[in-house]
């Protein structure tokens, strides 16, 4: 409850976020909404000397649509994400997923940016972000990058972002006409964190599914892709047999955790279940209202 | 003035919005943490990390030396200070007395006991330097598990008790019990696990001691439900402090359900740490500190044999229990698997007989003591569980069971072969009433209907009683209770008829101040709000019991009503020789003394109340002031009971459980507040609810709690919950002169095996017949796929 | 020592605090608003909502004074306004929706938010729009139908409290909060 001293600095820019990454190197932790990093300070589980508070850099903040992608400001809140009029036109697998995260009071403190830079591997946002092959930008001393999500998420906790590098935006292309998607999540009873979190993104030709994106989080050390069941998907009828089927594998390839709510066993036909739920809902929007929301240029 | 149209009791009864709400609603309440003194100090407490270890050495040297520290102190400290260890209140025949210091001296026996207190300016500084204090330990195996802890070999807990088995208690007739089983048609066998829960009242322990050592007061605030209580045990056997220079206040206390009960360690810690500093010390739990130092509750293993004739009427029930104390034995903690349980196995039956026996046994485990319910629920779980296995074994409707073995109506009072005697009760309408409002046979018909398509629908009935109102101080007394249970009030008339009652119950969530105040303002015709209900300082109120066991509307209610009694009488005699009419020619109604016949020759509450004190005119031998007090020691228990039934639908492939409908009608008997009434239900069943399906504390093999945070441990949130459907059924109890007989544990009590009940039926279809909650998502699908297999 | 300006409840503050000190203990110790409680370590219990700028309901136990630093806090002590008691407040008490008290600021401040956000909750939305306060002696049932009489009440055109002005936006989630 009662976290160790540290220095806060709130810098004006980016720019000045990063100078004083350079300056106290390991010392130092940024701060977005805090709701991952503060309750490890009270736990006294971290103990950064320096925090620098990125939360009012009005640059990072924001939903916007720039040439045929979507972007995000690294510290938009989940509560604006929920509420984007944009994103419920264009994406709304997003505000859906965000909706789901936590509580109202963590969505409106809690930030897209610091959700993928802590990584948790209960996270809701992550399996979003590779079901629809989002980008982040990442700025350092050494100028910005761009890391595709399936790149950003290295292990538990951990990603491709250096020490010293601010993730300042999420670039999403705007959905294909004839795309649709959405998210499924079994919550903790408790923490509300996903035991199983399931992303699909399917585009429909005619009758059949041209192409899958399917990702899943909750159940292993980290969100990772369902190939498996993109394999199964691709190009076959958007029917329950197929959706079924392909469901089933979606925990393959995947160590999946087992915990005091159950075992690893259960886990998985929580994930077959979801996954099998997120789909149908997928091609439900992707044979209506997503492909209407998109806009037909 | 009453007229012939006002009902004299306009209140009792009534849905009275609650007074206390006022500084609630607007952030004015005031709880133990809210108080701070000048120059107050506080406190972090050093805990074991381990089980079970022997302390080898610590070194507080840092810790003393870092910037805004004032004291560090170990057990060694203390024990040299001349504390002495925290006593237990009910002693058992046979029983193993277990020594349990305020910090620990030598050995520590569960995760979080604490080793050593660190003093300092803030909060933040005295958590800094207690991360400086270097404890060594060295391990030593543990045992978390009671039936395991009585095996030979198992690690010993406290030497005294070398098998860990604390006491073996018994009641009922083994011989009697045993021949009735062997000639039974039917006899049921299950095996019953009765979680270990963790309390959670969402307000954390706190206290603040000041020491003012020039009056040498002693004053303590605490998150208590029974500041006497508290003030008795550790003045009078851990401090050594006298009573009348003790103070002890409990304030605002948000919610106890029983954890705030108990002496704890860390309010003896801060009584004598003020003493050395000269200085206020504040301690307030971190919840992680909650749940591995609150007593934790429940935690049975039970065997139970239930013995049917052909025709299904029960014939005997034979109980085996082990019930886990944890690691020291706090306050009640032998009562509550013994006298609170045992006695109650009988349930709302007619059994013949019945024999139950209990191991208490020791392990290296947070202590378990008295949480809502306290041994009811633990029993009506028996009783409930056991009766529906009973009903699928019998093929016959478990409703239907149950009416054919109730309690007939004229039989009461009703003597149980486990001691009780039950006061009053008509257990065949609440059911039937419960049925009704769910629409059982409707209900079943769509059961059937929703089986044919794949879907699960269950329906879970428990038919529980409870025994409130605790208790016949002599009775206790011969059982063991170091105290006796009666309760006081006084009442305290004001020279303009303006009243103040002192009360020994205690509220922290129940509303007595409303209660209370709407008993006396129309026992007295009063306003209500002329009436001003104290309570929970024993510096105002003269002594009392607090509250717990569903005791302050049946115990304390009737002392307030004693003493209006008398305040009556006296306020009789008064008017009388004011009117200058015989005592007996005067009536006291609506607010007013009145001449018997001539209504107009009268006085009212107020104009006898300033007589009273003006004293020009007495009656002979009378002396002045108006005041009164009273202590009542109830002759029995009260008997509440009902039906409850809950219906679900289970999802077969995630397991998922559904609460669809949860009906409860309950027999309090008399109400004073409706509103309140359900409130008490309501927040009881959803604590019940959440036992069947979410809340469990787990102790991984070496004694670590795994479940000592709320992102583990599933207190219920409001979407896990559906509303709640209520009636009442109406049987006063002759017990006391207000027919009341309590509320606040029978929605826990009921509601777990209604919940339970309902997810067993749901799953019938599999061949499932029991399952130990909590009937999780993961539990109920694991049972799916094993019956599956089996086929 | 950093110092810090902010609002709370229309009065601006201005202290030197110690950086790691969490915005409830400023609240609670420094500015002796003991309303905002503290009921847990780890975020769950949301005993300790506040309003943040007018809107947004936050935990005070997951951020630091500094970072508040700026903005406007409203707490429970700040709801009723010339002696009236906010709807909230009043429907709270008429439907019983509290107990021991010790969630009721927080779960006031949250339900505010929620209000704020969807004025026209259903009794689903107002159960997932508190999922972030435990009530442990309520059960929940009057809390619900306290915030469904509070929302009827800020409709009536006499009221210009919370709402009125407010974001309108309706849940996106198909999916329920809860599993099923
Ligand atoms: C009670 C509770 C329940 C929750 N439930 C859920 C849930 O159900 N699902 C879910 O997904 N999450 C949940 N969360 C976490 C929540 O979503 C957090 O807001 C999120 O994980 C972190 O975002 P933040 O802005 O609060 O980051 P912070 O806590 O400020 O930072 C987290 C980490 O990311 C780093 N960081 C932050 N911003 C940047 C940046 N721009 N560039 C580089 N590094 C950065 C920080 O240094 C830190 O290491 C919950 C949190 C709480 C307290
Ligand atoms: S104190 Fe529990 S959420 Fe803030
Ligand atoms: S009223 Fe007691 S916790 Fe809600």
């Amino acid at each position: 409850m009662y976290p160790a001293p540290f220095e806060y600095h709130r810098p004006g820019s980016v720019e000045d976020a990063i100078a004083l990454l350079t300056t106290y190197e390991d010392d130092a932790k940024l701060l977005a909404g805090g709701h991952s990093l503060i309750p490890l300070l009270k736990l006294r589980f971290a103990q950064p000397k320096h925090l620098i508070d990125v939360r009012h850099i009005a640059s990072l903040s924001g939903v916007r649509e720039v040439d045929g992608a979507i972007v995000i400001g690294a510290t938009t809140t989940h509560a604006t994400l929920e509420r984007s009029p944009l994103l419920r036109q264009m994406l709304p697998i997003l505000p859906e997923a965000a909706s789901q995260i936590g509580d109202a009071q963590v969505r409106n403190m809690g930030t897209i940016g610091g959700s993928l830079a802590h990584a948790d591997p209960s996270a809701d946002l992550p399996a979003v972000m590779l079901a629809v092959g989002a980008e982040m930008t990442a700025v350092g001393p050494r100028g910005a990058r761009t890391i595709r999500a399936e790149e950003f998420f290295v292990d538990l906790l951990t990603t491709a972002l250096a020490s010293d590098e601010v993730l300042t935006e999420i670039r999403i292309l705007v959905p294909a006409v004839g795309t649709g998607g959405a998210y499924e999540k079994y919550p903790h009873p408790a923490s509300r964190y996903a035991l199983v979190g399931v992303a699909a993104v399917v585009t429909l030709a005619g009758d059949a599914m041209q192409r899958a994106q399917i990702a899943v989080t909750g159940i292993g050390s980290t969100p990772s892709r369902a190939r498996e069941v993109e394999r199964a998907l691709a190009g076959r009828p958007a029917d329950a047999e197929t959706i079924a089927a392909a469901s089933s594998h979606v925990a393959d390839g995947i160590e999946v955790r087992g915990d005091l709510t159950g075992p690893a066993e259960w886990r998985g036909a929580v994930a077959r279940e979801h996954a099998a739920r997120a789909i149908t809902r997928a091609v439900q929007r992707a044979r209506g209202e997503w492909a209407t929301g998109a806009r037909s240029a | 003035m009453a007229t012939a149209t006002t009902p004299t009791r306009p209140l009792i009864g009534a849905r009275v919005t609650r007074r206390e709400d006022l500084r609630f609603i607007t952030g004015r309440g005031r709880y133990t943490d809210d108080i701070t003194l000048p120059g107050t100090t506080y406190a972090a407490f050093v805990r074991s990390p381990y089980a079970h270890a022997r302390i080898t050495r610590i070194d507080t040297d840092a810790a003393r030396r870092a910037r805004g520290v004032h004291a560090v102190y170990t057990g060694a400290d203390l024990a040299a200070g001349g504390v002495n260890g925290i006593p237990v209140g009910w002693v058992l025949p046979d029983m193993k007395l277990t020594d349990r210091r305020a910090i620990a001296v030598d050995e520590v026996r569960y995760v979080g006991e604490a080793v050593a207190v660190v003093i300092a300016d803030t909060p933040y500084t005295a958590k800094d330097a207690a991360e400086l204090v270097a404890v060594e330990y060295e391990e030593l195996p543990a045992v978390t598990d009671a039936v395991a802890a009585m095996q030979p070999g198992a690690p010993v807990v406290h030497a005294n008790a070398p098998n860990n088995v604390c006491f073996h208690w018994t009641i009922g007739d083994a011989e009697k019990t045993d021949a009735a089983i062997r000639g039974a048609a039917t006899v049921v066998r299950q095996r019953l696990v009765n979680q270990r829960l963790i309390p959670n009242a969402i307000e954390p322990r706190a206290a603040l001691a000041s020491y003012n050592g020039a009056t040498d007061e002693l004053t303590l605030y605490v998150t208590s439900q029974n500041p006497h209580v508290h003030r008795l045990i550790m003045g009078a056997f851990v401090l050594g402090v006298p009573e009348h220079k003790f103070r002890v206040i409990a304030p605002d206390v948000g919610g106890g359900f029983g954890s705030k009960i108990f002496v704890y360690p860390e309010e003896v810690v801060m009584c004598w740490a003020t003493r050395q500093l000269g200085r206020p010390v504040k301690w307030t739990a971190e919840r992680r500190e909650s749940f591995m130092t609150d007593a934790h509750g429940r935690d049975h293993v039970t065997d139970v044999e239930m013995a049917f004739d052909a025709r299904g009427t029960v014939l005997a029930l034979r109980v085996k229990t082990v019930a886990n104390l944890g690691a020291h034995l706090s306050l009640f903690a032998p009562a509550i698997p013994t006298y609170l349980y045992g006695t109650l196995l009988n349930g709302v039956y007619a059994f013949p007989t019945i024999y139950a026996e209990v191991d208490g046994v020791l392990t290296h485990t947070t202590p378990v003591d008295a949480y809502r319910g306290a041994g009811r629920p633990e029993a009506c779980y028996v009783l409930e569980r056991t009766m529906d296995i009973a009903a699928r074994q019998l093929g016959i409707d478990p409703a239907e069971l149950r009416r054919r073995n109730f309690v007939p109506a004229g039989s009461f009072p009703y003597q149980t072969p486990v001691a009780l005697s039950y006061d009053s009760g008509n257990y065949a309408p609440a059911l039937d009433r419960a049925l009704q409002m769910i629409g059982y046979d409707a209900f079943r018909a769509e059961q059937e209907a929703a089986r044919r398509e794949g879907r699960y629908l269950g329906i879970g009935i428990s038919s529980y009683i409870e025994a409130c109102g605790l208790a016949p101080s002599q009775v206790v007394g011969s059982l063991g209770a170091q105290a006796g249970l009666w309760e006081s009030a006084t009442v305290r008339v004001h020279p303009t008829g303006k009243v103040t009652i002192f009360t020994g119950s205690h509220s922290h969530g129940q509303g007595h101040e409303t209660t209370f105040a709407q008993l006396a303002a129309d026992e007295l015709g009063i306003a209500i709000d002329d009436v001003e209900i104290v309570h929970g300082d024993t510096g105002r109120v003269p002594f009392g019991m607090g509250t717990y066991g569903s005791r302050s509307g049946a115990v304390g209610g009737t002392a307030i009503h004693m003493s209006i009694e008398k305040i009556k009488e006296k306020g009789r005699r008064i008017a009388a020789h004011l009117l200058e009419a015989a005592p007996e020619d005067v009536e006291f109604s609506g607010g007013r003394f009145s001449v018997k016949g001539s209504p107009d020759r009268g006085k009212t509450f107020a104009e006898v109340s300033l007589a009273a004190y003006l004293a020009h005119s007495m009656p002979a031998g009378t002396e002045p002031g108006l005041d009164a007090t009273s202590f009542y020691d109830p002759s029995n228990f009260t008997f509440p009971f009902g039906t409850h039934v809950c219906t679900v639908e289970v999802n077969p492939r995630t397991g998922v459980v559904k609460v669809l409908r949860y009906v409860a009608v309950d027999d309090v008997g008399n109400v004073i507040n409706p509103m309140i009434v359900d409130g008490q239900l309501h927040g009881g069943i959803a604590q019940g609810t959440a036992q069947a399906l979410w809340e469990r504390a787990v102790y991984d093999e070496g004694g670590q709690l795994l479940t000592a945070s709320l992102m583990d441990y599933a207190v219920p949130k409001a979407d896990m919950l559906p509303l709640f459907e209520t009636d009442r059924t109406v049987t006063p109890s002759p017990v006391n002169p207000l027919g009341i007989k309590g509320v606040g544990e029978a929605g826990t009590i009921a509601s777990t095996p209604a919940v339970a009940n309902a997810v067993l039926d749901a799953l019938s279809p599999f061949g499932i017949t029991h399952l130990d909650m909590p009937l999780t998502p993961a539990t109920v699908w694991q049972a799916i796929q094993s019956a599956t297999r089996r086929g | 020592m950093t110092r810090i300006s902010l609002t709370v409840n229309g009065i601006t503050h201005e202290h030197d605090v110690e950086p790691r000190m969490l915005l409830v203990h400023y609240l609670r110790d420094t500015l002796g608003l003991t309303g905002t409680h503290v009921g847990c370590d780890t975020s769950q219990c949301g005993a300790c909502t506040v309003v943040l700028d007018g809107e947004r309901s936050v935990k005070a136990c997951t951020m630091f004074a500094v970072q508040a630093a700026g903005a406007e806090v409203l707490t429970i002590e700040g709801l009723a306004h010339d002696g009236t008691l906010h709807p909230l407040q009043a429907a709270f008490r008429e439907e019983h929706a509290l107990q021991c008290g010790f969630c009721t600021p927080g779960m006031i401040m949250a339900a505010y938010g929620l209000l704020r956000a969807n004025p026209h909750p259903s009794e689903a939305e107002i159960r997932a729009g508190l999922e972030g306060n435990l009530c442990r002696c309520t059960g929940y049932h009057n809390i619900v139908k306290a915030v469904q009489r509070a929302a009827q009440e800020m409709e009536a055109p006499s009221t210009d409290q919370a709402g009125r002005e407010g974001r309108v936006f309706t849940p996106v989630s198909v999916a329920p909060v809860a599993a099923d």
